[in-house]
């Protein structure tokens, strides 16, 4: 019985300790987020877990780090950058898409289309920019001027990419 | 006049033949152009996978149900033009029907003509859309984007939807599958949504209707794959049954001509017995 009291007030104590210590602890110790990045045509990461992502959103660039708050969010033309596990570093272009962060820490990343940012050439960025700007100027009707709108903010980001 | 005789003459049998083996090239030909097709269908398929699989994780984490209202239902039904490929198109038709019988306030979206051929004659007044020129060329997200803007622009309103599409297994064997669609208001009434932070009417808009357009092309590649397989082990079947069809047609072409010659040896042979026989 004495050895059962013991135990128990050994337990409280350590228990307190416990916590106190897990109050330190800050986000960059939380289990980390499982990575699912894909384009329809590809997959870039499938259930991969990393350390931060940047991401290029209509209400604001962001970074989601684990234990990131439950979210919603529509991609930008724009960067998306992976911090891996491993400290290495990937960016990839994205054209448009949807950002999910869920209660458990997993995120889907889908994007319309996505390349990484090496692969892109800048002067048939600007070229594009030149192109849809010609296209605005010319555009008739209230969808195709929308249409050449959305041409400049993607070859906008992509020739900001490449810089 | 000899030849009349008998139960089939030579030449009927060899005009039989030879359109059997006909069919069979045809039939052999499909089967390696669907062979080739299958293996491009589940190469896209592989990669499609995990935007797909990653296209419905929102709503099963955010908990999402069927709104409650008598809106209706709403099926998008996935198959293609082309047929001659096993049960694909009337697996999905048979199951528009059931549903449809079973609640009859359901809109349909058809993509393709085979199904549409399926559900015209009983269920014309359920079909709210159809899309063809399916099946050609191997969908891109610019297809399914399409179809996605066409539904949004209708105005279709639904409490409760579902893409019906065949889901990819073997070579040999799909399964016909349901995919969950959740109206707009359905996802403002998660139970888990307002764990979401900071959403708002536009980003659940933008978020449905882009997943919408995701959620098909996924259950387009997957029913590409199947019709692909399905049709190889369709035509594959067609060029063997014919293979039989053309060894029985051989046995019975040669047994009746053996049968005509026998018939003329006999001819000549009494009569010349019967010359014979006079003098």
């Amino acid at each position: 019985m004495e050895r059962m009291a013991l135990t128990r007030s050994a337990l409280r104590l350590f228990s307190g300790r416990f916590t106190q210590a897990c109050q330190v602890r800050g986000y960059a110790d939380a289990p980390s987020m499982s990575l699912t990045f894909a384009a329809p045509s590809q997959v870039l990461y499938n259930n991969i877990s990393v350390k931060q992502i940047d991401v290029p959103s209509f209400s604001g660039s962001f970074g989601i780090l684990p234990a990131h708050v439950p979210t919603l969010a529509v991609l930008k033309p724009g960067v998306v950058t992976v911090f891996e596990n491993d400290g290495s570093t990937k960016k990839f272009f994205v054209s448009s898409g949807t950002v999910t962060i869920n209660e458990d820490s997993t995120v889907q990343l889908l994007a319309e289309e996505a390349v990484p940012v090496d692969t892109l050439d800048i002067s048939a960025a600007k070229e594009l920019l030149a192109q849809s700007q010609s296209q605005l100027a010319s555009a008739s009707s209230e969808v195709a001027k929308a249409e050449a709108e959305i041409s400049i903010e993607v070859s906008e980001a992509l020739v900001k990419a490449c810089e | 006049s000899q030849q009349v005789r008998g139960m089939a003459t030579l030449k009927m049998i060899s005009i039989r033949l030879k359109s059997v083996k006909n069919i069979q090239k045809i039939t052999q030909s499909m089967k390696m152009v669907s062979a080739a097709k299958y293996t491009k269908a589940e190469r896209e398929l592989k990669s499609a996978r995990p935007y797909g699989i990653g296209a419905q994780e929102f709503y099963k984490k955010a908990e999402v149900k069927d709104e409650e209202g008598e809106k209706g239902q709403l099926i998008i039904a996935v198959s293609s033009d082309r047929g001659l490929c096993g049960a694909v198109h009337s697996s999905i038709g048979r199951i528009v029907k059931t549903d449809i019988a079973a609640s009859p306030n359901t809109k349909v979206v058809i993509v393709g003509d085979k199904v549409r051929n399926i559900l015209q004659r009983l269920y014309a007044k359920n079909i709210a859309m159809v899309v063809t020129e399916v099946g050609r060329k191997p969908a891109v997200f610019g297809d399914a984007a399409l179809v996605a803007q066409s539904i949004i622009n209708s105005g279709i309103e639904f409490s409760k939807g579902k893409i019906l599409f065949n889901a990819f297994r073997t070579v040999v064997s799909f399964r016909t599958t349901e995919m969950p669609l959740y109206s707009q208001n359905a996802v403002a009434n998660a139970s888990k949504l307002p764990v979401y932070d900071s959403l708002d009417s536009d980003v659940i808009q933008s978020y449905t209707e882009f997943s919408l357009a995701s959620l098909l092309f996924y259950s387009m590649k997957e029913n590409a794959t199947s019709e692909q397989s399905s049709r190889m082990t369709a035509m594959d079947n067609a060029s063997k049954n014919a293979g039989e069809m053309i060894d029985k047609l051989t046995m019975t072409f040669n047994r009746t001509r053996q049968a005509v010659i026998t018939r003329e040896l006999i001819e000549i042979i009494s009569g010349a017995a019967a010359l014979e026989t006079k003098n």
